[in-house]
């Protein structure tokens, strides 16, 4: 059972005070958008064994949605961040690519 | 004979006898002693029976790795099945009885079973149950179940009561034996917050049984003081009774705790569940003794080495007068020196090594004790009880050269450290081909959050088997996880004396030439029956990998889960497959480590706090009138409120008939109640709904729409406008929480430049819905405010008191009658509901529930979310595109609303349906059409979503879905029934009552 | 006008510990984000303290303002006086975008009190108690619903939703039962 820090209220909180909310940094397809392009937005996921960013909210908290980078495999969190983040932080970006030199980037 | 010593027992209180049954007979045991001590004090060796041949069972280990004496255990609500007599501390009063035979344990019929066993052999089930597949269901299958499992399931509700609790430390220790106990000091001794817990009774583990000299004093000394030193320290928790039984991610853990077991019906727990979460693992968990493959080793009295030793010093009970020692190793040496030490006789050691060197074979020759090396066990004699064994040569086929009797056989194949735990998250084993036994690879760990390290094996655990070597070790994995967690720690550990031991040679069969006929009589699994010829069968029959073999024999599928079993078996199929051992593998290790209470999984999740209940203010008047509740969410909403005499139905009826003529209260405070406030709040709900919200004028009310980003409707409600920047937004009352996290998401995660909060007031409001054409005069009565057509006309809401009490009136409808919907505040609001009723009883007010608001609503034609909705249907099916802006650019759900196949005109759409007799179409009807689809089922273009029978109409009405919705008004279609029948139906308008609005309009 | 009337009716239990519903209590939820101008004078008005920091309540009396989120404060007072501290919240934060209503009746309160107060919660909450702060708000579960509580004198003040109040007696009654106590 997971533990990830909530980058709004400090708690390290267990996974039962959590929500997941599946892949993060998704950009969203509104009207006007190709069949292709809303296809991606709706259904296509990445599964990747290894380094994964996701959204979790701290539902039995403070409430906030946070963005967590963890490899899917080892289930090493290498950090979180809140929700408002286009792109994952550098330093954090940086940290995972002195773990994982063979990470491709989030995208 | 087994029987009690006259003296010694290192864990028992001669003072204080303690009366038990067995099988109904009264027994007489020690405090101190385990149920299996108790037993074997009594003579009592034959336990059980195995499951499929069932042959007789007795003890053959003393601790949790027993396979064989599996007792039910109390009687009604505190009835056990399944409890192994090893790890059960007696007690007096304790009831026992053994499982698994018909009619009685000495006398079983199942025993035919045994006779027959060379006709069931590994994979039986799987070869013979094949064909006919009827057979299957009818004749197999049943035979099976009533014959699976081993005890009964209790039939009475569980006397006991459970709890969890959270825990949180540095280090967690696993084991209380010397290495956990070396383990704790040195972690201790850091500052680190540790937990140290044994699942046993008893600090120290085997040491004291083995006479290991700890600091040139006996291991029992030093255990003493060093638990001592462990209490004295604030950091360190310490918890006996208390197993480690699952190693999870990110260091948890989970641990039960037994607290009642031996004093039933004392009030406290009976076991509690620890959920631990720590930064380090220390598993000193020791280690489990491996039979032997010999010919007939699961005959009663047949029993490991290291078990028989703990009988003899721990409780002073011998399982036998005349012993024979078998074994690979020096540690069996022991026990025959424990044995004669005891007053008992060891007619002989059977060692299977050509030589024997070590110090301890030196002593037991030095005692007098004949040692025979290079020899085997050909074969033991007896049925019920050990009469004797045959003695062979190892390297032979098993050619007999003498016979000794004896009433015990006491054997050793070495010892395996117990990896589970270190296994269960992932850590990975090595073959120690030495040692003959699999240990945790220190380089390949479990890891934690940090990808790090997060369990530190120790002692036996790590293979460390010597009281020295296992100080060592406990001492620096101890510093080891304590420093991982961030403390410095010095690995300073106590020293034990340590004899050289020899090697010992790793003995897989017994005698190594043995034939089938012998192989069919060596026992891997006691339990389950597997035996030596089972596996190699199924190496035979192209099973090569250990996982298939398992389920194919069941080896190590039994409730011991494989401890005794799983290491022989794996060699004699690596043998068989003529591989290497490590090369095979083991099966996986999965948790519990030993069967977990199912209470203590359940933790205090049972009777009324099973799962939480929502309630409305106004929950105990509803009870107090005898509603008939129904779950919607977790509220638990009123369905009706049958009078004396009344079926649901008539209730239900009542309550429709009464709210249309005169006056209807239904407790509607479940509606969900969302404040959404801010500058770019009426933005945000114009993205949210399907409708425009941001143009509804202050102090009236809008119907809206809500859809996924796929276009399919999830919920609806009226939203009011409360001032220029605040909306509330009502949502189903199954919805409110959903709906408020579905805000909040897009506020936090795409919107989070606007600024809009949101407040999820659901139940800071009592809400009543007052209905019907006497609902203007009792709100009248109350006085206070002016509910009039003019000032407050439909789809308005205004603030005020009513009666006294501060009132929001929404005049809102969904039954078609006038209507108003009063919120106050909750506290109050059993109190206004009260003053309601007073005030109505003059215009025959009455309370009506949420099967009469689905009848009322459906004989308007009026959608409800889960009915007319399942996830796949957008609001153009439901023929509410009227609710849809044509304007707006975008919201959520339009552009999933444009995919052409939601546009089809297939798609089923809403209608109303009436039967042409009058009859209420069934729930879950649908309506056939010609043809057969690709899978040869029939095709069908509708399916019924409401169907009620109309008390106001006095016939039966549906909602539906069908291919050509409204298009097909008139057309006469047919609804399947239950029994396989149709009934004929009219295509009509879904609005069947009152549809110009003049109920309303007043 | 009627008397507000808690969800128990003050329902108690006397075990290792003891645990009373009380209440009504007033509360508002205030949103707001914490650099918001005129954020500490409202809730200096409403109830007297200062602006909370993260995880913070701090106490004055029978008033308290408590940390919830980035953008939200629990203000606790007397329940008859949430009108008035509503009054002002919305005098000291004029034309700044804030959210305060009035919650009191959406939750229930309850104080375990005793030596052993905390193994109560221990039982039901994913919490470590030993690092928990003495002025620490702490929101998390209790067994399957959403709680928040804080220590204050001899024991814990916790809050829930009001609607399964019976659920939340229930269970720490169960817990605090004589003889469960963990240590």
């Amino acid at each position: 059972m997971l533990i990830l820090e909530c980058p709004y209220c400090g708690v390290k909180a267990e996974e039962t005070e959590l929500t997941p909310g599946y892949e993060a940094h998704l950009k969203r397809f509104g009207p006007g958008s190709s069949d292709t392009e809303f296809e991606d937005y709706m259904f296509a996921r990445k599964n990747p064994k290894g380094v994964h960013f996701e959204r979790w909210r701290h539902v039995y908290g403070c409430g906030k949605w946070f963005l967590a980078a963890r490899d899917t495999n080892t289930l090493e969190v290498f950090g979180t961040y809140p929700a408002q983040s286009s792109a994952p932080p550098a330093d954090l970006q940086d940290k995972i690519k002195a773990k994982r030199p063979d990470w491709k980037g989030y995208k | 004979m087994s029987t009690r010593l006259s003296k010694g027992g290192r864990l028992i209180d001669r003072s204080a006898p303690q009366e038990f049954s067995f099988n109904g007979k009264t027994m007489r045991g020690l405090a101190g002693d385990t149920l299996a001590a108790a037993l074997l004090a009594n003579d009592q060796m034959l336990l059980g029976r195995s499951f499929k041949y069932h042959r007789p069972r007795g003890l053959v280990a003393a601790g949790p790795e027993e396979p064989n004496a599996i007792v039910g255990l109390g009687r009604d609500g505190r009835f056990e099945p399944n409890q192994r007599v090893t790890t059960t501390e007696l007690f007096d009063g304790l009831e026992a009885a053994s499982q698994n035979h018909w009619p009685t344990l000495e006398f079983d019929v199942g025993v035919i079973n045994n006779t027959l066993s060379r006709f069931l052999p590994g994979g039986f089930y799987y070869k013979t149950f094949m064909w006919p597949r009827a057979a299957w269901k009818h004749v197999f299958e049943p035979i099976i179940r009533r014959s699976a499992g081993l005890g009964k399931a209790p039939t009475a509700r569980d006397a006991d009561r459970y709890e969890y609790t959270y825990s949180f430390c540095d280090v967690l220790i696993l084991g209380g034996g010397i290495a956990g106990l070396q383990a704790a000091l040195v972690a201790g001794a850091s500052g680190a917050r540790v937990m140290l817990l044994e699942q046993s009774a008893h600090w120290g583990g085997r040491a004291p049984v083995d006479g290991d000299v700890i600091e040139g004093k006996p291991a029992e000394v030093w255990i003493n003081s060093a638990v001592q030193t462990l209490a004295a320290l604030e950091n360190v928790a310490m918890r006996l009774r208390t197993m480690g039984a699952g190693v999870y991610d990110h260091g948890y853990v989970l641990a039960e705790e037994k607290i009642a077991d031996t004093t039933p019906g004392d009030g406290r727990p009976k076991h509690r569940l620890w959920r631990i979460r720590t930064a380090q693992i220390v598993t000193a968990t020791g280690a489990i003794e491996r039979p032997l493959s010999f010919a007939g080793n699961d005959i009663p009295g047949v029993m490991l080495a290291g078990s028989v030793r703990e009988y003899v010093v721990n409780y002073a009970v011998s399982p036998g007068d005349r012993t024979v020692v078998v074994t690979n190793n020096d540690d069996a040496y022991r026990t025959a020196i424990a044995l004669v030490q005891a007053g008992l006789a060891v007619p002989c050691i059977v060692d299977a090594r050509a030589s024997v060197t070590g110090d301890l074979p030196a002593k037991a020759r030095a005692m007098g004790i004949r040692v025979e090396t290079g020899k085997a066990i050909a074969k033991v004699k007896g049925g019920k009880r050990v009469t004797g064994v045959s003695l062979c040569v190892q390297a032979g086929e098993g050619a007999v050269l003498e016979e000794i009797s004896c009433d015990a056989v006491a054997m050793s194949g070495g010892w395996s450290p117990v990896v589970h735990l270190w296994s269960h998250c992932g850590g990975k084993l090595i073959w120690d081909k030495t040692r003959a036994h699999f240990r945790p690879d220190a380089s390949r760990p479990p890891t934690g959050q940090d990808g790090l390290a997060m369990v530190v094996p120790v002692g036996n655990a790590n293979g460390a088997m010597t009281a020295a070597e296992a100080l060592i070790c406990g001492a620096k994995g101890g510093a080891a996880a304590a420093e991982a967690a961030g403390f410095k720690a010095e690995a300073k550990a106590a020293v034990a004396e340590a004899a050289p031991e020899a090697d010992m040679e790793a003995v897989w069969i017994m005698p190594q030439g043995a034939g089938p006929a012998l192989k069919a009589k060596m026992w891997l699994d006691y339990q389950n029956d597997v035996k030596v010829s089972d596996v190699q069968l199924a190496a035979r029959e192209g099973y090569t990998s250990v996982e298939h073999t398992k389920r194919y024999t069941t080896l190590g599928m039994a409730t011991d889960q494989g401890k005794l079993s799983n290491i022989n078996g794996l060699a004699v199929l690596a043998d068989a497959l003529h591989e290497e051992i490590p090369q095979v593998g083991t099966t996986t290790f999965r948790p519990p480590y030993a069967p977990v209470t199912l209470g203590a999984l359940a933790g205090e999740s049972r009777g009324d706090i099973f799962q939480p209940l929502r309630k409305t203010p106004m929950h105990a008047w509803h009870e107090k009138n005898h509603a008939y509740f129904e779950p919607v969410g977790l509220w638990r909403r009123p369905y009706t409120f049958p009078r004396a005499g009344e079926n649901h139905e008539q209730a239900v009826h009542r309550e429709v008939l009464n709210t249309r003529t005169n006056l209807g209260l239904l407790d509607a405070s479940t509606l969900g109640k969302i404040i959404v406030k801010g500058p770019d709040a009426g933005r945000f709900l114009d993205m949210l709904y399907t409708g425009v919200m941001s143009s509804l004028p202050v102090g009236k009310c809008r119907y809206g729409l809500m859809c996924s980003e796929q276009g399919f409707l999830s919920d609806d409600g009226v939203v009011a406008r409360i001032d220029e920047d605040t909306w509330l937004c009502h949502t189903t009352s199954g919805g409110a929480d959903r709906i408020h996290a579905w805000m909040e998401d897009w506020l936090q995660c795409e919107w989070w430049d606007w600024q809009v909060y949101t407040a999820n007031v659901t139940e800071q409001l009592a809400q009543v819905a007052v209905v019907g054409p006497n609902a203007r005069r009792v709100l009248e009565k109350l006085g206070g405010m002016d509910v009039s057509k003019e000032t407050l006309p439909f789809m308005q809401w205004a603030d005020g008191t009513l009666g006294g009490f501060p009132a929001r009136v929404y005049r809102i409808s969904f039954s078609g009658e006038l209507s108003y919907e009063v919120a106050v505040p909750a506290s109050m609001g059993l109190a206004f509901w009260e003053a309601l009723h007073a005030a109505g009883a003059e215009f025959g007010a009455m309370v009506y529930g949420t099967e009469a608001l689905h009848i009322m609503r459906a004989e308007k034609g009026f959608i409800m979310i889960g009915d007319e909705t399942d996830g796949t249907i957008i609001p153009q099916d439901l023929n509410l595109g009227w609710a849809i802006s044509k304007k707006k650019a975008d919201f959520l759900g339009k552009r999933g609303q444009e995919r052409n196949y939601l546009a089809s005109p297939d798609r089923w759409k809403l209608a109303g349906f009436e039967t042409l007799d009058g009859s209420v179409i069934q729930d879950g009807a649908y309506i056939p059409s010609a043809g057969k689809n690709a899978n040869g089922q029939g095709n069908t273009q509708g399916r019924v979503t409401s169907t009620y029978f109309s008390p106001t109409l006095k016939k039966g009405i549906a909602m539906g879905l069908i291919k050509g919705g409204m298009d097909r008004l008139g057309d006469v279609v047919e609804f399947t029934t239950i029994t396989g029948g149709v009934v004929k139906a009219k295509v009509v308008d879904p609005v069947f009552y009152d549809k110009d609005g003049e109920k309303n309009n007043v | 006008m009627s008397n507000a009337v808690s969800a128990l009716g003050h329902a108690s239990f006397d075990g290792f510990a003891k645990v009373r519903e009380i209440g009504p209590i007033g509360m508002i939820s205030l949103r707001a984000k914490a650099d918001l101008p005129g954020l500490a004078a409202a809730i200096k008005a409403a109830v007297g303290t200062g602006v909370p920091a993260q995880r913070q309540i701090e106490i004055a009396g029978d008033k308290a303002a408590g940390w919830m989120s980035p953008d939200e404060y629990l203000l606790l007072l007397p329940y008859g006086e949430t009108d008035a501290a509503l009054a002002a919240i919305a005098e000291a934060l004029r034309g700044q975008h804030h959210l305060a209503v009035t919650l009191s009746d959406a939750r229930a309160v309850f104080r375990i009190e005793g030596a052993k107060a905390d193994q109560v919660l221990a039982k039901l909450s994913p919490v470590d108690f030993a690092t928990l702060g003495s002025k620490e708000l702490r929101r998390t579960r209790a067994a399957q619903v959403a709680a928040a509580f804080w220590k204050d004198g001899d024991g814990y003040t916790l809050v829930c939703f009001r609607s399964v109040a019976a659920y939340v007696m229930g269970l720490l009654s169960h817990s605090a039962t004589s003889g469960s106590e963990i240590s």
